[in-house]
Parts: structure tokens; sequence; C-alpha cells
């Protein structure tokens, strides 16, 4: 390797740390609403960590702060090992090449097909790389996230709701970030296809090494594919941990969360059942 | 001359015992590389039992791989075997661009990580068929393949502007069998817009051109000795023409564009079949109130911005001409005839109409994705103007062989 390269080949360098997002005492606010306070959160290296919490808890937000679309209004974001909270969002070119981001709807580009849509962060950021070979990838990214071959040339107003989740998740692995953030990627699709999404995510995570950040109210999904479940409650991360951990835990939330009607539902893989007390008495007999 | 030069290098050698120039040359004679770039590199080598090697090392990342891949690409000859084991970091990319090579040369790929073989299974399996590109049309096709679009374009745009028409008749009698229907919040909210809010505007850009008509016109008529008539040429050429046709033309760039883009907006968030599911006819509530406010707007900006422009003629007269403000307002109620005012008031709520139309027409035609929206925008917009100016001049011709000259 050449003296001149050395620079160059640090960026080739995989995130060795143990956690590729740290958030320390965050604060985010818009005018007088504080949506966070004081929150904390770790992220290990290779895990899929779940982020849960009620409607309006702030999820979003937080993915939105980690990504450096939300100015915080107090704290300290670091992705792999790099502040998002002092670097303006042109500045940290360097990370944001290293990740893939899911939006709730795919926010496709609406006047490019699939192919080109995954071509766009490899052109943006990799401007060397060859057109042919640039189509060749975007060709197997695509079949990669679970769509026929035959979408590549189609455009998102074209495709199914579950579709257009597939297509924002090639994009996302444009270019083989280390670090993938999902926002509700099963919501809206139906149970067939969330559990094919759910298995492609946990495939593509051990295939490619990836720790993903993921958004869900679908109990399912924590269930399935998620090492560590965060649950946002009270403006802060309240508790991190496997569903076993968490049940331990004797928040009236967490509790509700997975000892409902559904959570038990998801964890024994039986029917929700019809009583509308169940949801009341917290038996436990969940142990999962 | 590979040879002298690989004495050369022994003897640069031998003179800097620098430990990374060492490690590069010695790597590189007995070898062939053939480029270096961030990091990744690759080289051929002859093997034992015969074949060739072809050795890749440094990283093979979606960022390092840009520069190398074209000269792997062009390698040629067979290769035996794909030696990964010098590669440090490798990403699905590199294991594509590998895969691939292997593909063209038949080549078996040994000394793969486990990281590495299970990114090659992955493309392997998501890569394996060839590309196929969607087949392009014949040198000679494009031009009748054209024509006949424009053709079916011509003929779908004729149908769906008669359809829109009849949807708006139709929307028309039943609002006159039920007028309780009529959406009066959304009228005069469309009021206000199509309206009021245009007042300064309107009223700003008319005034100018009062004084450059006043100004430019006395100008031309002081040659004759005529400058008095200046008050006759703002008069009836504001009345009659201008203040009817730069209002048309500043709706059509201010709400005509508006009503295009929020309803296609509205197409594309299907908050228009929203409306159709709950029984809300989207002719009726999008573009009747919508037509109805230009049409009532529009002769009230036409006499309006004829009034501005005729106040900015008068304070021309009064500063520049020597004629008092209050005598260039008398003297317009005797030098411009009463039929030039309809002139200008039968014209406007044409116009009104037509813009109206053509937005809500456009926005209604919006399909797919965003850039459609843009583009119906600017023929809304585009189209409206057209339309105006054109009927401008029947109008013109009309009224003058009907002795309103």
């Amino acid at each position: 390797m050449s003296i001149f390269n050395q620079h160059e080949a640090q960026q080739h360098k995989r995130f060795r740390g143990e956690h590729p997002i740290v958030v320390e005492g965050l604060k985010t606010a818009f005018g007088e609403h504080v949506v966070h306070e004081n929150l904390s959160l770790k992220v290990n290296r290779g895990e899929i960590i779940g982020v849960v919490g009620g409607s309006g808890t702030g999820k979003s937000v937080l993915m939105r702060a980690i990504i450096g679309l939300q100015t915080p209004a107090a704290g300290e974001i670091e992705v792999f090992g790099n502040s998002i909270t002092q670097a303006g969002i042109d500045e940290d070119m360097g990370v944001r090449c290293r990740w893939g981001v899911l939006f709730q709807g795919g926010a496709l580009f609406s006047t490019l097909t699939v192919g080109e849509n995954v071509e766009v962060p490899i052109k943006q950021f990799y401007p060397d790389i060859e057109p042919e070979l640039r189509r060749e990838i975007a060709r197997y990214k695509v079949i990669l996230s679970g769509l026929p071959e035959n979408a590549i040339d189609k455009f998102p107003s074209e495709l199914s709701g579950g579709m257009k989740k597939r297509a924002g998740l090639a994009r996302a692995l444009a270019l083989d970030p280390e670090l993938l953030f999902l926002d509700e990627p099963t919501a809206g699709l139906d149970p067939i296809g969330a559990a094919a999404f759910d298995r492609q995510t946990r495939e593509l995570k051990e295939t490619l090494g990836l720790t993903v950040f993921l958004i869900t109210h679908d109990l399912d999904t924590l269930y399935e594919i998620c090492d560590r479940v965060a649950v946002i409650a009270d403006k802060r991360i309240i508790a991190v941990g496997t569903i076993p951990e968490l049940l331990e835990t004797d928040h009236q939330w967490i509790d509700e969360y997975f000892n409902g009607p559904r959570g038990r539902a998801a964890s024994h893989g039986k029917p929700p059942r019809v009583n509308s007390r169940s949801s009341v008495d917290n038996q436990p007999d969940s142990e999962a | 001359m590979d040879s002298a030069f690989a004495s050369a290098t022994r003897k640069v050698q031998r003179l800097i015992r620098c430990d990374a120039t060492e490690r590069l040359l010695s790597y590189r004679f007995p070898r062939i590389v053939y480029r270096m770039s961030g990091g990744a590199e690759f080289s051929i080598e002859e093997r034992e039992a015969g074949g060739r090697r072809l050795l890749l090392s440094g990283p093979y990342l979606v960022s390092s791989i840009g520069a190398i891949d074209q000269d792997l690409d062009a390698l040629s000859g067979e290769i035996a075997e794909i030696d990964l084991s010098g590669v440090s970091e490798i990403d699905t990319v590199g294991a594509w661009v590998a895969c691939r090579t292997a593909r063209a040369h038949g080549a078996e790929i040994v000394g793969a990580s486990e990281r590495a073989r299970r990114l090659l299974n992955a493309v392997e399996a998501a890569g394996g068929g060839e590309y196929q590109e969607p087949e392009g049309l014949a040198w000679w096709q494009p031009i009748p393949a054209k024509t006949g679009e424009l053709v079916e374009k011509a003929q779908v745009g004729t149908i769906g502007v008669l359809d829109f028409l009849g949807q708006i008749l139709i929307a028309v009698w039943n609002l006159l069998r039920k007028p309780s229907r009529f959406r009066g919040t959304a009228f005069v909210r469309q009021i206000e817009l199509v309206g009021v809010s245009a007042l300064p505007i309107i009223g700003l850009m008319s005034f100018l051109i009062g004084i450059v008509i006043a100004q430019q016109g006395s100008v031309q008529l002081e040659q004759f000795g005529a400058e008095s008539l200046t008050i006759n040429l703002v008069g009836r050429i504001t009345l009659r023409e201008l203040g009817v046709l730069m209002t048309a033309i500043m709706v059509a760039g201010r709400s005509g564009s508006a009503f295009a883009a929020q309803i296609g907006t509205m197409k594309l968030t299907e908050e228009v079949d929203a409306m159709r599911t709950i029984g809300i006819s989207p002719v009726e509530a999008l573009v009747i109130p919508r037509t109805l406010a230009a049409v009532i707007m529009m002769p009230l900006l036409g006499f309006y911005a004829s009034v501005m422009a005729i106040i900015g003629g008068a304070v021309v007269g009064d500063l520049l001409l020597g004629i008092p403000f209050w005598t260039f307002l008398t003297r317009i109620e005797e030098v411009v005839p009463t039929h030039d005012l309809w002139v200008g008031l039968i014209k406007a709520p044409v116009f009104g109409l037509i813009i109206a139309l053509a937005g809500c027409y456009h926005g209604m035609q919006v399909r797919g994705n965003s850039e459609e929206v843009g583009l119906r925008t600017t023929m809304a917009v585009v189209s409206a103007i057209f339309a105006v100016i054109v009927l401008d001049a029947f109008f013109a011709v009309f009224f003058t062989e009907v002795g309103w000259g």
C-alpha cells in the first residue's frame, strides 16, 4: 500500500468499537413541547435493537435526531464515534455513507425507477464507479431485498405498499452500510409479507453484519428478530434489554404492552383473546 | 527494459531501507500488479499446478472498488482461480465484483474468509442470472412511435376535456336541483384567495402600466401637439383591453397555477379518491367553487385594474403634462364611451372561466408522481394565457364589428 493512500484507507475500515450509536442526555423539543428529556441509549455493534413506545412518544424523532435531521436542544449523539450534534448536516459525509435509512413510507424518489433510486446514493458518494457496475449493484441489491427482478424498471407509483418498503430497503442497503435504520418496516404489510420482511431483515443482518435500529409497533417483529428492545416512555428510555428482562421490570406500560392480549398472542403464537378483561389482568403466564 | 528497470529498483531498494518502500517493491516485481488505488489491488501469478491465479488484496469495498473495477473487467484470458486470502475487508460490492470476474473467466474462488463466503453466496443467489437490458428501439422507430404517441395523446386529451366539461355540467345541474349542496365556505375562501389577496399586486401592476402608457403615449402625441389625447389613450386602452388582459395573465399565474398544483397534489395523496368514496363529488367540492370564484372575481379585478391604471395615468398627467389630477379624471368620463367599459366587463368572466377550467382540468389530470404536478401546473398556466390572448383577439374583432369600436 502506498503512503499516499493511507488516510484514504482509514475510511475503508469498518467500525470496530462496541457501540455504533451512543446517545447521552438527549433533549429534543418543538417549541414548548418537549419530546425527549435526558434520554440516553447505547446500541451494541451487530445487534437488532427494537425501539418501542406509545404513539407520539418520539420514536421517529429519536431516529431523526440520530441521523441528523432533527437538531437536539441538548445532549450528545455519537454515531461510529463521530459527534452528530456538532457537525452540520452537510459536514458528516463520512458518516452518512455508512448508514442506510428506510423511512416509513419508503420515501422513494417518485420520478426515478426503483433501480435508479438504488443508484442514487452510489452515484452521490462514489461517482468513480462505472455506470455498468452501478446498475449491476443496484440489480442485486433489489433482488437481495426480496423484490422480483422486473421491479427494477418500475416507478414507485406502480408498486404496492410492501414493494415500496422493499425498494426503500434496497436503497438503504445501496452503500453496504454498517448501520441500518428502519422506521416501522412492517407497518401496513400483511402478516405473511411482514413475516417475510422480518426474516429478510434478520438474514441481511447476519449476512452483512449489520447493526439495525428498528422502530416498530409490531410485537411479532420484536419477538422474532430483535436482540434487545428499548422502551421510550416519560420522555426517556425507561428500559433496554431482552424481552424476558423487560418483563421482569414492573413498569406499568411495559407490562401492558407485552402482557396485553396482542403481546400474549405474539409470544405464544396464539390468536388474541376475545375477552376484553384479559388486557387488564396480568397473569404471569407469558414468560417467553 | 523490464529487467533494467528491475535492477534499478533493486539499487534503490538497497539505498532506501524504508520499510514501506521495501514492501511495495518486493511486492511489485515477482508479480504483475495492475493497479493500486485507495487500497484495493490485484495481481496475477502462474500456479504450480498450471493456469493462472488472480490474487485480490486490500479492501474490496464500495468505497475502493471504483478505481479498480474497469481494470479487472478488462482482464483477458483464462484464470483458474481467484484468491481472496489477501482481501482485508469486503462488502457485497466487492463480493459482486469477485463473483462477476469469476463467472467471466470460469474461475474458482478460493481463500475466502467466512464473511466473504457468506457475502459471495448472497450476491451469487441474487445476481446469478444475466442482466437483460430492456430492449431499445431501432434507429428509425422513435419517429413513428413519437408521432403515434402524440396522436393518441391528442385523442385522450380531447376526450379528457370533453369528459371534464361534461362532469362540470352534471355538477352544475345537480347543484341547481339541490342548491344546499353548494359549498359556500370553499367558495368564499376561493373568493378571498383569487380576488382579495390579489388586490395589492394587481393594483401595483396596473398603476405602473398606467404610468408607462401615459408617459410613453404623451411623448408620441406631443409631436402632433395632442398631449391632451393622452387621456383618451389611457382611458380607452385600459378599460377595453389592458386592464382585463393583464389581470387575466396575473390571475392565471397566481390562481390558475395554484388550482392545478393543489388539486394535483390532492390527486397524488389520494384525497380526491377519498372524497369520492365518502360520496363527495370532487367536481362539486373542488372545481365549482374555484371556477365560480374566478368567474365572479375577474370582472371586479379587471375593473379595479383599469381604475388603478387610470389613476397612474392621471398622476403622470399631473406631474409631467400639466393636466390637473381631477381634470384628468373628469375628462375620462367625457372621452371614454360607456361601451368600452362593457367590452372589458363582458370579456372578464369568460377569461376567468378559462383560467379556472384550465387549472382544475390539469390538476385533475395529475397521475403518478410529483414531477407530473409541476408539469401540469406549467401546462395550466401556459394554456390558460394562450387561450385568453387568442380569445381576446376574437373579442376585439367582434366588438368592433358590432359597432362598439
